[in-house]
């Protein structure tokens, strides 16, 4: 920590720092690759900033009353997955816009959290203890780095890898892909369009719950209202600028993690830049990656964001 | 067997009902949930629609009806353009926050000079505000492709840090002992938005507001403009054919939405709120999508959404020093009713049918 406002750079360690970045990444992973499987199917949930939110106070209410983090984070994969449900049930039963639906359901998880929270502000939670790895994480500079963190990290790499082979070499990630891709046609081979939608739909949820968790349990770890702070939001854009490809919101996350932790290790350090434009840093990254990438649209799901109705 | 059949035609009467219903929905759900909470239903209701407009303080509630709806239509009419068109900006709360700091800036930069010049000024720089943080997403959307709700919505962000940032430096009261926030526009009369007649709380972004609902009726109604957001929102291809211009369209609606949103807070920060702090948003800007589409994105159907709102802003309050109702169950109430608006919407494009399909 930097003493008063002398700036003091040598107080970041390069070694916690990248580790706190894989750290910072993981929520954004999380939520990021699970909206990339709603996507693929064909459907774009904007209510990922609710979902994690939501999660994030499930699990901290679940993990302080049973005294345990890994429940919390199954509270918060269910937490999210039933907000989701909502989302599911508007768009695929109701046939009601997604960009409207998912709105309703940001706002409604964002005002759905800060009251289940209320009287859980200023608490602390539970502690996840460190993946027990051994003599691996006492290994110099690789260990802290690659083998030091707690499970949820190495969870979320387990989901990434998970998704691209499910995406790429099973039946069902190839039904998955035929009904993002085109809706009608898949409903033309048999298949049912709106189950496999919900049922993407609730995958996305959870793992947006578990991103939500993420900050609220590991990161922070305290609740306070509205704290995911734009994740979600940041999550929708890594999909977008990941081309829809796991490996890529995998490198996405990395960078915007590096970014998030690299402007809070700043402002620790007292750097001359006010904290108030370090804050916006990872948010105006966010539009410039965008902008860069979205000359590519090519490889969007063809049928992401319609609706899908089987007449006759 | 229930199965659901899309209408030839959208259903008038349930294009009205479906508002209705919804909040007549919201309101028995909504009931539960106080229930849930352990508040009387029917007293929790009562207090949030009853007490505001007819209850033994209602002359203190009326004007604040105009108060707090003033805002949430000034915003909602110009998302409504762009939600018509399927331009979706839902950065209007940066947009607010922008318009106010610039024209709260607009107008400190005279103190303590005294002019009738200063608010006219005031609310040109409001305007310009929000429109510029608007036309971010649109010229990136128009040049790159880059998609506006990630954009717009990227730079709430940005600007509630800049709004941290006005508040603690440039826009501080030299004169406020060291505390963050500008100097109070209210005791500053030529910068002040005050009440045109005093006590009913119409000051001048109602005057504003109503301005902008005829405008954006005959624009829909009556002019060209307004036929080119319609089709383009409803048959985007045929819009294009028939030689509508989606980039300037782009650029016009979420102009538009900004400029008003941009006065929506300047309005603000000159009058009921005073001055710019850190806190000085209170979510107007995402309240606002509900109203637009509560109000069915038509500009008259946006006032009577903009007072309901706006009720159930006030009347939450009221709930909340009374009943000790929380303030975020209000905010799940508002959200509970944009639930139930799209989930009915169903039954104006479509008719539930009971009976098996016919086999074609």
């Amino acid at each position: 920590m930097g003493s008063g406002t002398d700036m003091d750079l040598s107080a970041i360690n390069p070694i916690l720092l990248i580790a706190a970045m894989i750290a910072a990444a993981t929520p954004i992973l999380l939520a990021a690759i699970g909206e990339l499987v709603v996507e693929r199917a064909g459907v774009l949930n904007l209510g990922v900033e609710g979902m994690m939110i939501t999660g994030a106070v499930c699990g901290f209410i679940i993990a302080v009353n049973t005294g345990s983090p890994t429940v919390g984070f199954i509270a918060a994969a269910v937490g999210g997955a039933v907000l989701s449900l909502l989302f599911a049930f508007l768009t695929q039963v109701a046939l009601a816009n997604q960009v409207a639906s998912g709105l309703a359901l940001t706002l409604f998880g964002l005002g759905l959290s800060s009251l289940m929270g209320q009287s859980y502000v200023g608490i602390k939670p539970p502690r996840a203890e460190a993946t027990p790895l051994g003599p691996l994480a006492d290994i110099p500079v690789i260990g802290p780095i690659i083998f030091g963190h707690d499970l949820m990290v190495y969870l979320g790499l387990g989901i990434v890898a998970a998704t691209w082979a499910v995406l790429k070499f099973t039946r069902m990630g190839l039904v998955l892909r035929a009904v993002g891709e085109n809706h009608d046609a898949a409903h033309a081979l048999g298949y049912k369009v709106k189950r496999i939608r919900t049922l993407a739909i609730l995958f996305g949820g959870a793992c947006a719950g578990l991103g939500g968790a993420y900050i609220s349990l590991i990161r922070v770890p305290q609740w306070t209202e509205g704290m995911t702070a734009g994740v979600g939001w940041i999550a929708l854009a890594l999909v977008v600028f990941a081309s829809w490809k796991p490996w890529r919101v995998l490198l996405g996350a990395y960078l915007f993690g590096g970014i998030t932790q690299l402007q809070l290790n700043l402002q620790g350090a007292g750097v001359a830049i006010p904290v108030e434009y370090l804050a916006m840093s990872p948010y105006v990254v966010t539009i410039i990656v965008l902008v860069i990438l979205s000359a590519d649209k090519s490889r969007a799901p063809g049928s992401l964001g319609r609706t899908f109705h089987a007449s006759g | 067997m229930i199965r659901i059949e899309a209408r030839p035609q959208p259903s008038a009467v349930m294009a009205y009902a479906t508002p209705v219903l919804a909040v007549v929905l919201t309101m028995i759900f909504g009931g539960i949930l106080f229930a849930v909470l352990g508040k009387d239903p029917l007293q929790a209701i009562a207090t949030i629609f009853w007490e505001p407009i007819f209850g033994e303080f209602a002359f203190f509630y009326r004007p604040q009806l105009l108060i707090k709806g003033a805002p949430l239509v000034l915003i909602a009419i110009g998302l409504a353009l762009g939600f018509r068109a399927g331009i979706w900006n839902i950065g209007a709360e940066g947009q607010y926050i922008v318009g106010a700091i610039c024209g709260a800036g607009a107008g400190l930069a005279f103190f303590p000079t005294e002019s009738v010049l200063i608010f006219p000024f005031m609310v040109l720089a409001g305007a310009l505000g929000g429109w510029a943080w608007a036309m971010i997403p649109a010229v990136l959307k128009v040049k790159f492709g880059t998609n506006e709700i990630l954009v717009s919505l990227m730079l709430v962000y940005v600007a509630e840090q800049l709004l941290a940032s006005m508040s603690l430096g440039l826009l501080k009261n030299p004169e406020g002992f060291g505390f963050p926030g500008s100097r109070n526009l209210q005791q500053y009369p030529s910068a002040h938005n005050a009440e045109i007649i005093a006590g009913t709380g119409m000051h001048w972004g109602v005057v504003a507001a109503l301005i902008a609902v005829i405008f954006a009726y005959v624009l829909l109604t009556r002019h060209r403009l307004g036929f080119a957001i319609r089709v383009t929102g409803e048959a985007p291809r045929a819009a294009k054919f028939g030689g509508v211009n989606p980039g300037r369209l782009v650029l016009f609606c979420l102009g538009m939405s900004g400029l008003l949103a941009g006065l929506a807070g300047m309005f603000e920060v000159a009058g009921p709120s005073g001055q710019i702090s850190i806190d000085f948003n209170v979510g107007y800007g995402f309240t606002a999508i509900i109203v637009a589409f509560l109000g069915r994105l038509n500009p008259l159907g946006i006032v009577a959404a903009g007072l309901l709102m706006a009720l159930t802003y006030i009347g939450g309050d009221i709930a909340q020093s009374q009943l000790g109702l929380p303030a975020a169950a209000i905010q799940v109430f508002q959200g509970m009713l944009l639930f139930f608006l799209l989930a009915l919407d169903v039954l104006t494009n479509y008719r539930v049918r009971v009976g098996r399909a016919e086999v074609a």
